[in-house]
């Protein structure tokens, strides 16, 4: 059942995301609603398939590589829906969709095991604390994805030729105010985040501990510059987009050195 | 039941000639009343804008109510040699169509045809002058323009150079309001510019020109403040957008001194508008963050850009709109006998 889930989950966004470059390709970049049905259908589908994790481990999903995958996808396609709405950033999905894809593909693809870990005894705050982590790193992600289309239409305006990008992308001053937003957002979740693993005493590898906390820093360091210091909106964009593919490849390696404890 | 369309418009008459034809809004009754009274005719919705006045009648009695129409025109203008073309049925149908949609008009795809049309269409109904023909006629050129709009790119983009500007300014702040604007040489264009932004919501414009009394003239007629042109750079304080359009032989706004400028500006973007030639700003400007230069010709692109969209898109337009017209063909053979 999972199987089916989880492949009809991805099917949804590859649909959706071909869907897109047709679209593109017949030179029509406005935002279509084939786009957001299949992140709904690919969000209920992934909701579902972690319920049944959820049921079978007796816990949040959270304990192998392939959970975490999961459970990255559908908190950035959480926080796109919340987010979408709140900021109607135009195009915001038909960025974030191919995210959620490369997760969702990475997580099926990968050499990774999909068996469920039964629960033994489990500390909720440990849970509440890697749940919360995975939600703010999906905010960090639609940060950078608003970064991305911030260095989009700066390089289109800049350009100064006109074209289907320019005129479908949000404006740059929105794109600024929701990319510096979503990485503030993300901040205070983390922190919130990391207080919780705190209060568990939950022993952590060192490396693990120190990757954690250079990731924390460096976007306390792009909120302080950013509201303290002028730290110009295209620099903001440039970082957030280095400091998410910096999670992208510790988050592997911090799971690993988790599990490995 | 025939569909008849008489009238003028940009292509085969100058403006001289169709201001004579004109009818304006305070004769309108007088003119719907006189028409209604033309043996054989049983409605009539008159069309009447800048750059056509067309007649769109429904009659059982095509040749009697063209000679009723001619005899009214004649009356009306004194003018006896009509430039005017008349089409029957099929040929007005697909007119009207076209008109709405915006094909018919001097820029393709421009939408304020379609807001006229429906005035002359409901002034025409309020006077008791349509009959469920006509009333199915425009309903039916409401919705191919309708689809079209949403259809298409006929719409895409804009066609001028101050249109474009005022896009472009809405693609790097979003909403207008609350924005300040500064005018370097108050020039014909700079006007046209800065009045559209002021219609879009700009908070505060100040003006600057070699002629303080010519600033001031301009300022004074869009709401604005006037400033001496030796002093322009002391009151950039917070301007977004910034339109020079001065006859200097050199730039007046160079990377060393906008930097300068910008220390105070903060994160906040601008964008500069150059319509002058010889060109007011150094290129290199537009390579400072946040800082987004557009002279004459990259504007003039861009509304040549998608005047060629537009017309790329006539085709399908024209394909959506025979699609309607053979609708709206068979419904009028399935009500022959229709009410009058």
């Amino acid at each position: 059942m999972e199987f089916y889930l989880l492949t009809g989950a991805t099917l949804c966004l590859i649909a959706g995301f071909a869907h897109t470059l047709v679209r593109v390709s017949a030179g029509k970049i406005q935002p279509g609603r084939v786009n957001l049905a299949s992140m709904v259908g690919a969000f209920a589908l992934l909701s579902l398939d972690l319920w049944m994790r959820g049921q079978v481990q007796r816990s949040c999903p959270l304990y192998s590589l392939f959970d975490v995958l999961l459970f990255m996808a559908w908190a950035t396609a959480l926080l796109y829906f919340l987010v979408g709405s709140a900021y109607r950033l135009s195009l915001l999905g038909t960025f974030t969709s191919p995210l959620v894809l490369f997760l969702l593909l990475l997580a099926q693809l990968a050499p990774l095991s999909r068996d469920p870990i039964p629960a033994t005894a489990r500390d909720p705050w440990i849970e509440f604390h890697a749940a919360l982590s995975l939600i703010a790193y999906g905010a960090f992600a639609l940060a950078g994805i608003a970064g991305l289309m911030f260095l989009v239409q700066d390089r289109q305006l800049k350009k100064r030729k006109g074209g289907s990008l320019l005129y479908n992308l949000p404006p740059i001053t929105e794109l600024a105010i929701a990319n510096t937003r979503l990485i503030l957002l993300g901040l205070i979740i983390l922190t919130v985040a990391f207080a919780a693993g705190f209060l568990s005493g939950m022993q952590v590898n060192t490396l693990k501990f120190w990757t954690s906390a250079t990731i924390w820093v460096a976007y306390g360091i792009l909120v302080l510059l950013r509201q303290i210091h002028p730290l110009a909106p295209r620099k903001t964009a440039i970082l957030s987009l280095v400091a998410l593919g910096f999670i992208l490849v510790t988050l592997p390696a911090i799971q690993h050195l988790s599990t490995a404890k | 039941m025939t569909i008849l369309c008489a009238g003028i418009n940009h292509r085969n008459a100058a403006v001289e000639v169709r201001e004579r034809f004109a009818i304006g809004t305070h004769e309108l009754e007088a003119s719907l009343s006189s028409l209604r009274r033309i043996d054989g005719l049983f409605g009539a919705v008159i069309v009447s804008t800048c750059n056509r006045v067309e007649f769109y009648a429904s009659s059982v009695c095509p040749l009697r109510a063209m000679d009723g129409l001619r005899r009214f025109l004649v009356e009306r203008t004194g003018c006896t040699d009509l430039p005017f073309y008349s089409h029957d049925s099929l040929p007005s149908v697909r007119h009207l169509f076209r008109v709405a949609c915006g094909l018919d008009s001097m820029v393709i795809g421009e939408t304020e045809i379609l807001g006229q049309v429906k005035q002359a269409y409901s002034a025409a109904a309020d006077h008791g002058a349509t009959n469920a023909c006509l009333n199915k006629l425009f309903q039916q050129a409401f919705r191919v323009a309708k689809q079209v709009r949403t259809e298409t790119r006929i719409t895409r983009g804009s066609t001028s150079v101050g249109s474009v500007a005022v896009e472009l300014a809405g693609k790097i702040f979003g909403d207008l309001s609350g924005r300040k604007v500064m005018v370097l040489g108050a020039g014909e264009t700079s006007e046209r510019v800065a009045r559209s932004l002021v219609s879009r919501g700009v908070r505060t414009v100040i003006v600057s020109n070699r002629t303080f009394d010519r600033a001031a003239a301009l300022a004074d007629s869009i709401g604005g403040l006037a400033v001496h042109f030796d002093h322009w750079h002391t009151a950039f304080d917070e301007v977004d957008i910034l339109i020079c359009s001065t006859a200097a032989p050199h730039p007046i706004v160079t990377r060393e001194k906008l930097e300068k400028i910008l220390q105070s500006h903060r994160e906040r973007p601008l964008f500069i508008i150059d319509l002058a030639v010889p060109r007011d700003v150094d290129p290199s400007v537009n390579t400072i963050d946040n800082v987004y230069l557009y002279d004459m010709d990259s504007l003039e692109q861009i509304a040549r850009q998608s005047i060629e969209i537009r017309q790329t898109e006539v085709v399908r337009c024209e394909q959506l709109i025979d699609r309607h017209v053979r609708d709206f063909l068979t419904w009028m053979h399935q009500h022959p006998t229709m009410p009058r």
